[in-house]
This record gives structure tokens, C-alpha cells and sequence, in this order.
């Protein structure tokens, strides 16, 4: 028998971006708000405190900030050809674990996608053809657009505290942005950061073959910063720990600088940690959800928590695997192409070029998650798709982010892995080196997908949810196509050895290197009930009274780094919520 | 002879007897400065907001206690006082207390029954309020605080502290004016911050220094040694006025925000004033802070500049580079020569990724170290204390944030410390004396918790 407790008006599954945001957002509007939180409390001291949080070993080889996949994992296939198999050690993503989420151990790469990213398959219709989209691929339009959209990309920016330099202001290209980023109201809440030396040597080299360098878009502080919640920021030190880390100096966009010290100050809002929601409950029509179950850790018992609103906002694949296990739509079928639920899981396509400078000095340990010089050439809004034979694009970026000694020692391929001659070489090469990185869009498939997995179980005893994923011809070719354009720009600048990583035809997914947590999808956005689990409004076609938030949303995934679309989105959501659903609950589409 | 011993006798006894009356002749209550009419009623929220002024909180809550249910530990020279209970519970609070008993407890120092208070309830202050405010407040708590039954400890100070009739003699030497408000000549705006600086804010009770019978020195605007600077528990409360404060740097806005928010472009709250700012000052008006603030800044005369607004517009505010007076110092830290002295390594490993070469920190979250009153205070434990068990700036209402320093107790020693704190105390033209490993050993000791 379930313990219950005291109905709230709403209830917010997984306390880090966007339930933060759904918090905050909706607590000014006065309603009595719980915030359940799987992991627990964290806050930048005592939980990050220097020098304990910067141990490589402890957060960034053991990974103690993520989740733990005997708490929760999923299975993982290539194809309906093979039998999924439990991602029993954290390899190419890393869910994270805690109040503030991913939101605390991000890098702190902050973008907004480009207009036609939201609406691309039109932008491919229109100008190649509907016969250029492969076939399997699920090429669609997001229901809302950029337009719409950018007064609530200004309003995260803000919130979150951005520092970069605007390209496209109001229309206006301006020099040393990125000419070719989406139209901004306004200019960036900070000035960008400073720049280290490999990002000047690239931005140097990008500008002499005639492309268009800018400063990376970085969620780390260049200055004090006090957003508009009165939450702060102070400069970053360039210490190097941002990815896999909580920042101890206050200069990494999060939670906890942005919004949580706000959001704990309104007494209608309470947060209870160590409780894990196992599933939506919906009334007996199936048209609403009347609360959620979770697990409260610390009593050992399950909690039924009534609610007039749930906000689904726990990392993408548990909101995909609540709202299957808890009946929020049909769950996708590959075959038939029916169902929504698990529909058009995306992921990146990422390669890079590392060089090697025997009489250069980089300082790999001057840097930060979000450090860099980019260029846009070679973006989706750039590329030819019918000449090139692909759809999508990518950034590229240089700059140091860490010098960990332990996972960012590049040296030259055929290196042994141990003993005298590894010894050597890393005397010869640690700090001789530099990369570029390209973060390439990833389209949606027919075969990529996620559904509940028929054999394994949580420690719950609900099926665990099943990924089926491979990386797929179209987004192979991008890569390829960035290679060909990549390397000639690293020959420019004369590095003594030059060596490539991109995955090419045939490659297949390897589950166990990491490569990003940029997992997309499932609960994707549509324009009906037959596209998508949720509408414009991240509302549930299924019950009127779920929103489901985040990356999950995404109709296929974008070229850049997803927290700036998940911010945008999120303060739309809510907006809609104050402004539509309050006055008169119903579904807003 | 037999006349001598007469004489004596008689002299004994009148002695006995003025000693019986000073001690027995029931103390007089001070007449209200004002009449109130009849159907006088405080204004709506009047008497909460005189509450919030007074930070009444401070004192008579304990740490994990209902507010206003005393039972927070005093530390004195003498001893240590337990605050009281005072909300309107008949039993253990203030609930069978008549207005006239009320005031006279603001304003003298005295229990109903006549018993003397013991000054760390700042009746020195209190006794310059207005009788409207007095009255406000009365009935806040009478009528809207709910009343908490919650024994508190008896303070038990010891011989001769314990013989409360002796405060009777401190009351004549301390309390040399009022009662009542005196306006100074000076603008609307800063007589409002005259009134809440020198009566319910009670700034003076720390700030002030305190004279041979510690009473304080300096009550009232028109005295010279008002707010000259004080020192309390241990801790430095800087002088308020005068060359080369803190406060002298500081602009009208500036002084503003770091009452309303605990911060500002300089410096954080620390230790009793961070408990100021939390349970007071971020309580109070926009328009009452900038009234304090520009009282105090026009304290010794000089003309106030008032801005517009403070601590509201969000943005980037940004970071000062090196001054004259620090540039040695800086430049010597970016040389990072491995022959620097301990204390600059040590602070290179610490502490300059948040207070940087400069020392000047950063607006609004990481204080400036040069010339920083907590640095370089006469008081050393406040500093030891910071470095070893870090520090924490409240949440307010308009900064939110709760900003905490770590501390470095687990990663440095004694004798580090104090080379770390000693550097500290002469960079960046800081002029302070040294600190000895001794002395953080007994701040250690201590565990000083601020």
C-alpha cells in the first residue's frame, strides 16, 4: 500500500534545467509545487568544494556525479537484428545524477540552433527535393520556429548567463560574431572569453582561408554576472574542470548559480531528494494524469503523489521510459511507422583532426569546458545537401577544455599504450598538441529508436527501456565531407604530425568509448497526435495535463550542442502554461 | 570618642540607608516623549517592519527555535546572556505585559517588576525611537505573533555581574540622553536614515567603542565617536566614517546594496553583520536603505551623491584591474618565480582563483582583499577564522544566492595560516601587523564558526 501524500498543484519529475525553470516559473505564479529528485542535494559548497572536486580519478574516470547503472541503465542494440544487451558500464553517455542534473557537470557549450533547423525538412523540400531525403529517414519540422521561439532563447541566455559575441543582432551581421547564427534580439549577457593560444593559432588559420571565426558561445562566467533572478556568477579562472565536474568557483552556468538559491526562497515551493518516480498514474479516461509514484530511497516505500500538473522534466531517456512504462502514447513501431513514443531517438556525429607542434607550447591546463574559436562554413544553412549527397552540417571548434592527465594525453597513433615507450612519448608530445572538433547534426531514423526491453528489469521490476541505434549512411557522408574540409585547413598551419578521427562508411556504434551526451528524441515534438508524443507546447497529446521537457523534444537533433534549444523550449513551455493552461486546463493545440 | 562612634554610626546607617534605597526605591520609568490621540492605530504592516528594523530576530531566536521565542546564547565580557522569550505567551514570553511595561523596557532597560535588563539589550538605542514606532511594534506582537511557550535559560553571570542594582549606576553614566529622536540638519532622506541608524538599527551598539564602563561612545550623530568603530565577540566592526574606511570608497549605491543584499562591488557580510543583513536589513525598503546609506556617508559632512536605483539591473558588471597601491604585489604574483615568498604561494594555490592577483576579487560575489576591513582589522581572529572555516553570505531577497567560501582548515597548517594571513595583512599595500601560529592555533581551538 502506497504511502500518499498532499496534493500539490504540481509536481516536477528531476530537479535540473528545466524543472528548475518549471519551478521557478510557476512558483511566481503562486502554486503549491513538489520537485521530486531521484538523486541527492548538491550545492557548490560543501558538494564541489577545491580541492576535492577537481580529482580526474574520482569524477572524471570513475564518474561519480552520474548515475549509476545498477540504479538505472537501458539496453542497447544496433538493430531489430540483435538482442539488446544492458549498458552495464557508463561508456558513450553519461546520465547524470543529483539536484541540477546534467545541468551541473555540463561544459558549458550554449547554442541556439540555426532557423532552418527547425524547419528542415521544408528547407529540404524546398530547394532539392523531396527525393533527396534518403529513405528511412524521418525528416521533419519542429511545430514551432525560431521566431517564435527567440524571446525565450534571449530569456535562458540570460537566466543562464552566456558569454559570446552576436553575430546576426536584429539582422545586422557584426563583425567577429557568427555571421551565420539565427537573428538575437539582443546581444549576449557577457562579453565572450578570453582566448587561449591554440584557439588563436586556429582563428588565425580559419580567417586566411576565408572562413568566419567566433568566439564559442560559453555558459561560463568572463565577468561577475547577476542574472534576472538576482542569481550570480563570478569570473572563471580557466582551472580546466567543467566536463564530468560541479565548478567550485561559481563560474559555470547551473542550477545552482542560475535559479535553485531563488527558487528555495518561495515558501510554496519544496523539493524532496532521493525519490525516484517510477510512473505517471492517469485517471480512469486515460485524458489526464492524476499524479505520480515514486520511490522514496530513504523510507523504502512507494509514494503516490497527487498532482494537478506534472512537468516531466528527468533526463531524456527517463522521460522517454516514464512516459512508456506509464502509457503516455503508443510506443513507436519501426515497421509500420505508426505510434510516437520512442520515436526518432538521435544522437551527433562528431569527428576531429589533433596536430602535433614539436616547439609549441599549448598549456592544455589553461582552459574550460566552453573555450574556443569556431566557424560555421560548414553549418547546416551552408551546405549544398544536393551537391554533397548528405543533409545536415556541423561546427567546428578549437580550444583547450582540460589537460586531465589522465584521459587528455594525445600522442601520435601507433604509440605503444604502456611501458618506456608510452613514457617517452608522452615527454615528447604532453603539451605539443592541439585539435579541431567537429559537432555534426544527426538526422532520425526508422531504425533508431526506443521502446521497453523485453527481457531485462530494473531494480524496480519495470522493463527496462531498450535503445536501438546505429550510425547511419547520411550523417557518415557529413562526416567524411568534414574531413575533406578539415584537414586542408590543419596542413595550413604546419603542424609536424597530423592525425584524423572520423567515422566513415560502414562505421558501426560502439556503445563503450564516450562520445557525448547528446542523446535526443522519443518524445519528439509534432504537429498532430500522429507525428509526435507531445505538441508544440511540450504538451502530452495523451493526457493534457503532462509536459514533457528537454532534449527529448527535438525532432531530429541539431548540429550544436542542445542545452541552448532545451533552455528556449523549456521557458516557451512554461510560458504557455502561464499564460494558456492555467486560466483554462485543456490541450493548447 | 562616644560623639566620634556617633558620628560613624550615623554615617553607616545613612550609608545602608542610601544603599537600601538605591537598591530598593522602585526605579522611575521615562515619560513618553509623545502623546499619542486616542484612536491612534499603526499604520498596516507598521509594526512588523519596526521589527525587521530593530532585527529583534537576531537576538531572541534561537538557532533552531520559533522566532521570537528567545533562548539564543549572548556572549558578554561578563558572561553569557540568554536572550529572552518575547512573544505574547502569559507564561514564558511577554503576553501579560502593558504598553507602559513595553516602553520601559525599549527605553530603560526595565522588566515589569523593575529588574534591570542587562545592556546587550541595546536600550542605549531603543530609547531614541519614536513613540509611534514603540507603539507599532507593541501591538505587532501582542496581536499577530503567535505566542510560543518556551522556558529560556536564567542568565547567570557571575560576582559581581550577577547583582542587577549595579546596572542602576551603569544607567546613570550610559543612558545621557533622550529619550527621543533629535534630526540632525541635513535632507528628509537622510534624517529617515539618521532615525533607523541611530534607533532601531542600534548600529552604534557594534560600531561605536565602548567607553571605560562599556557604555557605548558615541549614541548620537552629533558626537564625534559615533559609529568610530567598535569591536564585538572578537570581530572588527569598522569605523562608519573617516579617512581610509572601508566606507569611504564606497559610493551611496554601493553602501546600499551591501546593506540590502549582504554584497556589493567590494565586499561581502560576514559573521554578525551577514546575520544583520539576513534577519534585518534585506527586510527593509529600497527607499530605507538609501537613507542609511546616505546618512552615513554624508556623516562627516560631505555632500551625498544619490543614484537612481541600487543592486536591481542583472547584467555583467566588470572586473577592476590592479590600482597604484597594488600593482607590486600583482605583478609579483603573475611572475609565478618559485622563490616568492610562503605566503604568496600559498594564496597561489588558494585563494587566486577567486580573489586573483589584483586582490580585488570581483563585483557582487568574491570580495576585494586590499585594504578590506576584515583583512587588515585590528582583530586577527576573523580572518583566521574565514581562512580556516570559510565564510557564508546570506540569501536576500534581491541576491538570492547564499554565497559560501570553503574553508581550508583540512588543507593547511598552523604555521601556514598564519604566513598565508601575515602575507595577506602587508599585499597590495595592506599595512597590517603579522599573525603568529599561535593565534590560529586558537582560533582553531576555538572553532570559531562564524
Amino acid at each position: 500500500m502506497a504511502r500518499q501524500e498532499k496534493k500539490k498543484d504540481v509536481v516536477i519529475v528531476g530537479l535540473g534545467w528545466t524543472g528548475s525553470i518549471a519551478g521557478i516559473e510557476l512558483a511566481q505564479e503562486g502554486l503549491d509545487i513538489v520537485a521530486l529528485e531521484r538523486g541527492h542535494d548538491q550545492n557548490t559548497v560543501p558538494n564541489f568544494e577545491y580541492p576535492q572536486q577537481i580529482d580526474e580519478l574520482k569524477y572524471g574516470v570513475r564518474l561519480k556525479m552520474m548515475q549509476k547503472p545498477s540504479q538505472q541503465t537501458l539496453t542497447v542494440r544496433r538493430d531489430g537484428g540483435e538482442t539488446a544487451l544492458p549498458y552495464r558500464s557508463l561508456g558513450s553517455f553519461l546520465p547524470g545524477n543529483g539536484v541540477g542534473g546534467a545541468g551541473t557537470h555540463w561544459n558549458g557549450l550554449n547554442w541556439r540552433p540555426q532557423e532552418i533547423e527547425l524547419k528542415l525538412r521544408s528547407h529540404v523540400v524546398e530547394n532539392w527535393g523531396e527525393e533527396i531525403i534518403p529513405e528511412g529517414m524521418n525528416l521533419g519540422d519542429y511545430p514551432v520556429s525560431y521566431d517564435e521561439l527567440e524571446p525565450f532563447f534571449t530569456q535562458f541566455e540570460k537566466v543562464a548567463g552566456i558569454s559570446g559575441q552576436a553575430g546576426n543582432l536584429n539582422g545586422e551581421i557584426r563583425e567577429g560574431g557568427n555571421p551565420f547564427e539565427g537573428w538575437r534580439s539582443e546581444d549576449y549577457p557577457m562579453p565572450p572569453m578570453p582566448t587561449t593560444y591554440d584557439s588563436a593559432k586556429f582563428r588565425d588559420a580559419a580567417a586566411a582561408m576565408g572562413y568566419h571565426p567566433f568566439h564559442a558561445p560559453a555558459g561560463i562566467a568572463s565577468t561577475s554576472y547577476v542574472n534576472p533572478y538576482g542569481m550570480q556568477m563570478g569570473p572563471c579562472n580557466f582551472c580546466g574542470f567543467c566536463e564530468r565536474y560541479g565548478c567550485y568557483q561559481y563560474s559555470k552556468s547551473s542550477p545552482q548559480t542560475a535559479i535553485l538559491g531563488a527558487l528555495k526562497r518561495y515558501p510554496n515551493f519544496e523539493y524532496r531528494t532521493q525519490s525516484e518516480v517510477l510512473r505517471v498514474e492517469l485517471a480512469a479516461d486515460g485524458q489526464t494524469a492524476t499524479g505520480v509514484t515514486y520511490w522514496d530511497d530513504v523510507a523504502q516505500e512507494e509514494v503516490f503523489q497527487p498532482a494537478d500538473i506534472v512537468i516531466l522534466s528527468s533526463y531524456q531517456l527517463n522521460n522517454v521510459h516514464l512516459m512508456l512504462l506509464s502509457g503516455l502514447g503508443e510506443a513507436y513501431n519501426p515497421l509500420t511507422g505508426e505510434g510516437t513514443l520512442g520515436k526518432n531517438y538521435a544522437y551527433q556525429m562528431n569527428g576531429g583532426v589533433t596536430m602535433f607542434f614539436r616547439d609549441e607550447e599549448f598549456n592544455p591546463f589553461v582552459g574550460h569546458g566552453a573555450n574556443g574559436v569556431c566557424i560555421d562554413d560548414f553549418s547546416i544553412s551552408q551546405n549544398d545537401f544536393g551537391a554533397e549527397g548528405f543533409i545536415g552540417g556541423s561546427y567546428w571548434r578549437s580550444g583547450t577544455f582540460n589537460g586531465q592527465p589522465i584521459r587528455n594525453m594525445p600522442l601520435p597513433k601507433g604509440t605503444p599504450s604502456w611501458g618506456a615507450g608510452w613514457k617517452q612519448a608522452i615527454g615528447e608530445n604532453y603539451g605539443h598538441a592541439m585539435s579541431i572538433g567537429s559537432h555534426g547534426s544527426h538526422m532520425s531514423y526508422a531504425n533508431n529508436h526506443l521502446d521497453l526491453d523485453p527481457t531485462y528489469t530494473d531494480r524496480h521490476g519495470r522493463p527496462l527501456m531498450r535503445m536501438t541505434f546505429n550510425w547511419q549512411d547520411n550523417d557518415l557522408k557529413m562526416n567524411q565531407f568534414m574531413k575533406s574540409k578539415m584537414e586542408p585547413l590543419a596542413a595550413s598551419m604546419n603542424p609536424d604530425l597530423m592525425q584524423s578521427g572520423f567515422k566513415g562508411e560502414g562505421a558501426m556504434y560502439d556503445v563503450r568509448p564516450y562520445q557525448t551526451t547528446h542523446n535526443t528524441g522519443g518524445h519528439i515534438m509534432g504537429e498532430t497526435a500522429r507525428e509526435g508524443a507531445v505538441n508544440r507546447y511540450s504538451q502530452s497529446w495523451k493526457a493534457h495535463n503532462v509536459f514533457a521537457m528537454g532534449a527529448g523534444n527535438f525532432v531530429q537533433n541539431t548540429q550544436y550542442n542542445p542545452t541552448g534549444l532545451v533552455g528556449g523550449l523549456a521557458y516557451h513551455t512554461v510560458n504557455a502554461i502561464r499564460t494558456q493552461y492555467l486560466s483554462n486546463p485543456r490541450p493548447l493545440v | 570618642m562616644k560623639t566620634f562612634l556617633r558620628i560613624v554610626a550615623g554615617l553607616v546607617a545613612v550609608g545602608v540607608i542610601a544603599l537600601l534605597a538605591f537598591i530598593f526605591v522602585p526605579v522611575q520609568r521615562t515619560e513618553p516623549t509623545e502623546a499619542l490621540a486616542a484612536d491612534w492605530e499603526p499604520a498596516e504592516g507598521q509594526g512588523e517592519y519596526v521589527l525587521n528594523a530593530s532585527d529583534c530576530v537576531a537576538c531572541h531566536t534561537s538557532d533552531d527555535g520559533e522566532s521570537l521565542a528567545g533562548g539564543r546564547a549572548i556572549a558578554s565580557p561578563m558572561g553569557t546572556i540568554w536572550s529572552t522569550n518575547i512573544t505574547p505567551d502569559s507564561e514564558t514570553g511577554i503576553g501579560d505585559w502593558t504598553f507602559a511595561e513595553f516602553r520601559a523596557a525599549m527605553i530603560d532597560g526595565l522588566e515589569p517588576d523593575g529588574t534591570h535588563l542587562y545592556p546587550a539589550m541595546p536600550y542605549e538605542n531603543y530609547r531614541l525611537m519614536t513613540e509611534e514606532d514603540l507603539r507599532a511594534l507593541y501591538e505587532y506582537i501582542m496581536t499577530e505573533v503567535e505566542p510560543v511557550s518556551n522556558e529560556v535559560p536564567e542568565t547567570e553571570l557571575s560576582f559581581p555581574f550577577n547583582l542587577r542594582f549595579g546596572i542602576r549606576a551603569w544607567n546613570w553614566l550610559a543612558l545621557t540622553h533622550g529619550p527621543g529622536f533629535t534630526p540632525a540638519d541635513v535632507s528628509e532622506l537622510q534624517q529617515r536614515g539618521q532615525y533607523l541608524v541611530e534607533g532601531p538599527g542600534h548600529c552604534a551598539a557594534c560600531h561605536s567603542p565602548r567607553n571605560t564602563f562599556m557604555a557605548q561612545d558615541g549614541v548620537t550623530a552629533d558626537e564625534d565617536s559615533f559609529l568610530a568603530g567598535g569591536v564585538i565577540d572578537g570581530w572588527n566592526a569598522p569605523a562608519l566614517r573617516g579617512e581610509g574606511t572601508d566606507l569611504s570608497q564606497w559610493s551611496v549605491g554601493e553602501l546600499a546594496a551591501y546593506l540590502a543584499t549582504g554584497r556589493n562591488a567590494h565586499s561581502t557580510a560576514n559573521g554578525e553583520m551577514g546575520l544583520v543583513v539576513e534577519h534585518s536589513l534585506q527586510k527593509l525598503t529600497d527607499e530605507d536603505n538609501l537613507a542609511m546609506a546616505a546618512f552615513l556617508k554624508g556623516i562627516d559632512g560631505d555632500a551625498v551623491d544619490l543614484p537612481e536605483s541600487f543592486a536591481a539591473a542583472s547584467g555583467a558588471l566588470e572586473v577592476p584591474g590592479a590600482d597604484s597601491a597594488g600593482e607590486a604585489t600583482t605583478t609579483m604574483l603573475a611572475s609565478a618565480d618559485p622563490d616568492m615568498p610562503l605566503g604568496a604561494r600559498l594564496y597561489m594555490d588558494n585563494c587566486v582563483g577567486c580573489h586573483f592577483a589584483t586582490g580585488k576579487g570581483a563585483p557582487e560575489i568574491f570580495p576585494e582583499l586590499q585594504g578590506n576591513s576584515l583583512v587588515v582589522g585590528s582583530e586577527t581572529m576573523p580572518l583566521i577564522s574565514v581562512i580556516l572555516n570559510g565564510a557564508e553570505v546570506p540569501s536576500t531577497a534581491k541576491r538570492p544566492m547564499a554565497l559560501r567560501m570553503q574553508g581550508y582548515a583540512d588543507r593547511m597548517s598552523d604555521d601556514e595560516v598564519a604566513e598565508l594571513a601575515t602575507w595577506l595583512r602587508g599585499a597590495w599595500g595592506n599595512e597590517a601587523s603579522p599573525v603568529s601560529a599561535a593565534d590560529v592555533a586558537a582560533v582553531r581551538e576555538a572553532d570559531h564558526g562564524h
